[in-house]
């Protein structure tokens, strides 16, 4: 982790707003989790493509994009980096949070390590915060069973608020249950209630306070308390990015309003 | 004897410690937080390179090293006990 723009080219992460290439896909799938939870693996199970598995860090910089059909659908799988978190800046993270913020896919598919859960859990729940189309993948659980881990996945689906399916990539194993949730919040024929992370007084006041004028400027294109969130955190890359977005709407030639102020 | 509060850095490999508070700023400490090491998190000290620096840790599940710099910015209150 912890790669830079210095370490990686000024390049790479210069399509932010860009959703993916030409041909058609009736849904936009994202692959967001952790560092080495086999996100590439459930990607190459799906897609049938052979994109570089490997154990180590940084490995998926950028995005691979596939495709895979289910109920005569094309969904298009894009396979982010992996992260701990969407908040600390480097370049992996950038990619996956502008991504998952700008490319708006139609679900998130957020695979966690089903032994090591209570980390992974952090990503899930920042991932909720910008978008609710989310469904977890607890991966690994073959691996957790080993070291005589009990998961209970249907407590945690309560908890969140979304679907979760219990997965063994490797083997293939939950992977038809993962596409049927996938096409279901994509769809929206399951409407997930994400659990919402509440902060101290101080932050929900600011929150409350700045939160209707930044949904009056994106509109319900983006969630708002998120942005809400990031503004009060000083995140100038979120600040960057949505003046471009605002930018690029108005060269568009739609109406948007005020301007945001740090 | 009531348990001290020592860094990180100074936690004996084979020890456990429990977070009391976390002095980095900015990005290193929204890493440290996102790697779940937050106060009330209990960490155990498992190896050190032949320098003394990094050190690793275990922290919820994961092993992960920190650097002296980090390592000393991070305030553990020592467990008696070995476990």
């Amino acid at each position: 982790m912890g790669l830079t723009y210095r370490s990686s080219g000024f390049g790479t992460n210069r399509t932010d707003f860009f959703r993916g290439s030409s041909t058609k896909a009736d849904f936009v799938v994202a692959l967001a989790g952790n560092p080495n939870t086999g996100k590439s693996t459930v990607f190459n199970a799906l897609t049938g493509l052979k994109q570089h598995t490997g154990n180590w860090p940084g490995k998926t910089v950028l995005r691979a994009e596939g495709r895979y059909i289910y109920r005569g659908m094309v969904f298009k799988l894009v396979d982010l980096p992996g992260t701990y978190s969407l908040l600390a800046g480097s370049v992996e993270e950038q990619v996956a949070k502008d991504f998952l913020c700008f490319g708006k896919p139609d679900a998130t598919v957020v695979v966690v390590d089903a032994t090591c859960l209570e980390r992974n859990l952090n990503l899930a729940l920042q991932v909720l915060e910008i978008t609710p189309r989310v469904v977890i993948c607890v991966n690994l659980v073959d691996e957790a069973r080993r070291k005589k881990i009990h998961l209970d996945i249907k407590s945690l689906a309560e908890e969140l608020g979304v679907p979760a399916v219990a997965t063994a990539a490797r083997d293939g194993h939950g992977l038809d249950r993962l596409v049927s949730a996938v096409a279901d919040v994509a769809s929206g024929r399951i409407r997930t209630s994400p659990c919402v992370v509440r902060y101290s007084g101080a932050i929900e006041e600011a929150v409350l306070k700045i939160e209707p004028r930044i949904r009056e400027l994106v509109g319900s294109e983006f969630s708002s308390r998120w942005l809400a969130l990031r503004l009060l955190d000083g995140d100038r890359a979120v600040i960057s990015a949505v003046n471009r977005w605002l930018a690029r709407e108005e060269k568009a030639g739609r109406v948007t309003g005020g301007e945001i102020l740090a | 004897m009531p348990d001290g509060i020592i860094s990180l850095y100074d936690l004996p490999v084979g020890r456990s410690g429990v977070v009391s508070s976390i002095h980095a700023d900015g990005l290193t400490r929204r890493r440290m937080m996102d790697l779940g090491l937050v106060p009330g998190t209990m960490v155990h000290a498992l190896r050190h390179s032949p320098a003394g620096d990094p050190k690793a840790f275990k922290i919820r599940g994961a092993v992960i090293a920190f650097r002296r710099e980090e390592a000393e910015k991070v305030l553990v209150e020592m467990r008696e006990e070995r476990d």
